[in-house]
């Protein structure tokens, strides 16, 4: 299975709220990945990355946060004009809706990197396995 | 099985204990019109004298008392016995206004210590039991009150008092608590304390009943104690003007046995000031029976209820009030709409994304009054969907409009952000200026 887990966070629109996350993920060492914000007037949900998902998670829930795991896939997109329609075009024509995605830039892999959260999983990882797109593992993730 | 503390009183023939109750309201009456200048004055007013009380149904001749009375007579004015009879003061803490006093002679504190008596031994607690009695003690009649009650049955009492939460849950597993009294509220709070260190009611305490009672809470708020720590969750009812907590359900869960020996119970309709049928929702009033130093004749309790005369299959001849639906001054009134915290709180109970902690906010904008309620979402309810949260805001508002008739806005917060109580849970913040 090539899916990563992502964490993601129910939080109030407040003042202090993203610091005490920062904090709390501060505290246990882990370091994020890749980090985005959805709003929804006065809630949100912040969903992320990050090298070690399991201690992320727990330091969270013990911080008293709602904490869920989502499967999302990390694909490798290469950092040109047109790098983002190579996915994108694959997973249309496979009639893959992506629910939202979110991307990053590494120092160490020279390439993007893309968060995608999509309705069929299994699909995408072979449509886009198909159409040469590398799709990182867990471990690589934890690597970068 | 059926277990009775005074089976003889608890069980006795209906015409026998209206009979008792007859004669102990004759001599209550004239015991009051003797020794209080107070009550001499009010049924002079009325027009009523001690002699026109031959009759139950005689008790509507009498004037109703009210809080307000209490306050006005400040500290002792409504006592119809001198200081010196008296062994014990208790105080409320005026959330709702000036403080009150009341007061007991040695009779009366055991007339209360043995009405609890009947109703612990009717929810099957007695020697053998350890009961964690979590209500402040002080001032405060719940710590006190269920403490005595619980001696005299003898159980082991843990007197815990309120506070001091994770203590309260060592405590309650290293001495094997079976019952605990309380605030709903608090026992929900020592709940979600109880699972942050790792410790299930269910499988790692013998808790085995919890009888709550200071604040009114809702069947729904029931169903879920039960269901999350497998306790049975019994109601408890009685003011400190009727001495304390008092009167409980049998281990039916079928309303709450309050002794006709020692009480004698109305419902009215709170504007007409007539009794309503049995069965029909009003105000509860009280009579005293039993209780010298500070009696109550026809006092307006403020609570919302349903009287039922109806026998219990427990065999007690006492009629029950079922669940205090709210209290007359709880009410709130938004857009002209009256809303009580516990029709909130029902709706809220149900839907089980959503957690035990709300809060009513009222405010006006402009020349408008908003209701918002917020609630807590629940980490088993969260999944990562901005739309599913979306979904779950719009259920819970539709909901209330369904029962309230109003439109409130609900606002999801995070856990644990809700304040916690220890004592009476606040529910309700209104920040209009009137």
């Amino acid at each position: 299975m090539v899916a990563i887990k992502q964490i993601s966070i129910f939080m109030e629109n407040k003042p202090g709220r993203m610091a005490r996350v920062a904090k709390a993920l501060a505290d246990a060492s882990v370091n994020i990945r890749a980090l985005t914000i959805a709003e929804a007037g006065d809630f949100g949900v912040v969903r992320m990355v990050v090298d070690d998902t399991e201690n992320g998670y727990k330091v969270l829930h013990e911080y008293g946060f709602t904490v869920s795991e989502t499967d999302v896939l990390a694909v490798e997109i290469r950092d040109v004009p047109g790098g983002l329609y190579e996915i994108m075009n694959t997973l249309s024509a496979n009639s893959i809706n992506v629910d939202y995605a979110y991307a990053f830039v590494t120092t160490k892999v020279e390439q993007a990197m893309l968060i995608l959260r999509v309705d069929d999983l299994n699909g995408a990882t072979n449509v886009l396995s198909e159409a040469g797109v590398k799709i990182a593992t867990r471990e690589e993730i934890q690597k970068i | 099985m059926f277990r009775y503390w005074n089976p003889h009183i608890e069980r006795m023939p209906i015409e026998d204990l209206h009979k008792l109750q007859e004669d102990r309201l004759r001599s209550i009456v004239r015991f009051v019109y003797a020794h209080s200048s107070f009550y001499r004055q009010r049924f002079d007013e009325a027009g009523v004298s001690p002699d026109d009380i031959k009759e139950l149904s005689d008790v509507t001749k009498l004037p109703f008392t009210r809080k307000l009375d209490l306050r006005n007579t400040y500290p002792t004015g409504m006592f119809c016995l001198p200081e010196n009879w008296v062994v014990r003061y208790h105080v409320s803490s005026g959330t709702t206004g000036k403080p009150t006093v009341v007061g007991y002679t040695q009779g009366d504190i055991d007339m209360w210590t043995d009405s609890l008596a009947r109703a612990l031994t009717s929810i099957g607690l007695g020697r053998g039991d350890v009961i964690q009695v979590s209500y402040g003690y002080g001032l405060f009649t719940g710590g006190l009150g269920l403490h005595y009650g619980a001696e005299k049955i003898g159980a082991t009492v843990l007197p815990a008092g309120a506070g001091s939460t994770e203590r309260q849950i060592e405590l309650m597993q290293d001495l094997g608590s079976t019952a605990i009294a309380c605030t709903p509220s608090y026992f929900l709070y020592i709940n979600e304390v109880a699972q942050k260190m790792g410790v299930s009611i269910r499988d790692d305490t013998k808790l085995k009943a919890g009888i709550f009672g200071a604040e009114p809470w809702s069947d729904e708020t029931r169903k879920r104690i039960e269901d999350s720590t497998g306790i049975k969750a019994y109601d408890i009812y009685g003011t400190s003007e009727m001495s304390g907590p008092l009167c409980t359900e049998c281990n039916l869960q079928s309303g709450i046995h309050i002794w006709a020996d020692l009480f004698l119970v109305e419902v009215i309709d709170p504007d007409t000031e007539e009794q309503v049928e049995d069965g029909e929702q009003g105000e509860l009033v009280v009579t005293t029976l039993d209780k010298w130093a500070f009696p109550l004749i026809r006092y307006r309790m403020g609570d919302l209820t349903i009287l039922n005369r109806e026998q219990c299959e427990c065999g007690r001849t006492h009629p029950r009030i079922m669940r205090i639906l709210g209290r007359t001054d709880d009410m709130i009134i938004v857009r002209g709409i009256n809303v009580f915290p516990s029709q909130v709180e029902s709706v809220l109970m149900r839907i089980p994304e959503i957690g035990e902690n709300y809060q009513i906010i009222v405010d006006r904008k402009g020349p408008l009054d908003v209701m918002t309620i917020n609630v807590e979402v629940t980490e088993a309810a969260f999944s990562d969907k901005i739309a599913d949260l979306m979904l779950l805001r719009k259920e819970v508002s539709n909901r209330l409009k369904n029962v309230l008739n109003l439109t409130a806005e609900v606002e999801l917060v995070e856990p644990g952000t809700i304040p916690r109580s220890m004592g009476k849970a606040k529910r309700v913040i209104d920040k209009r200026k009137v």
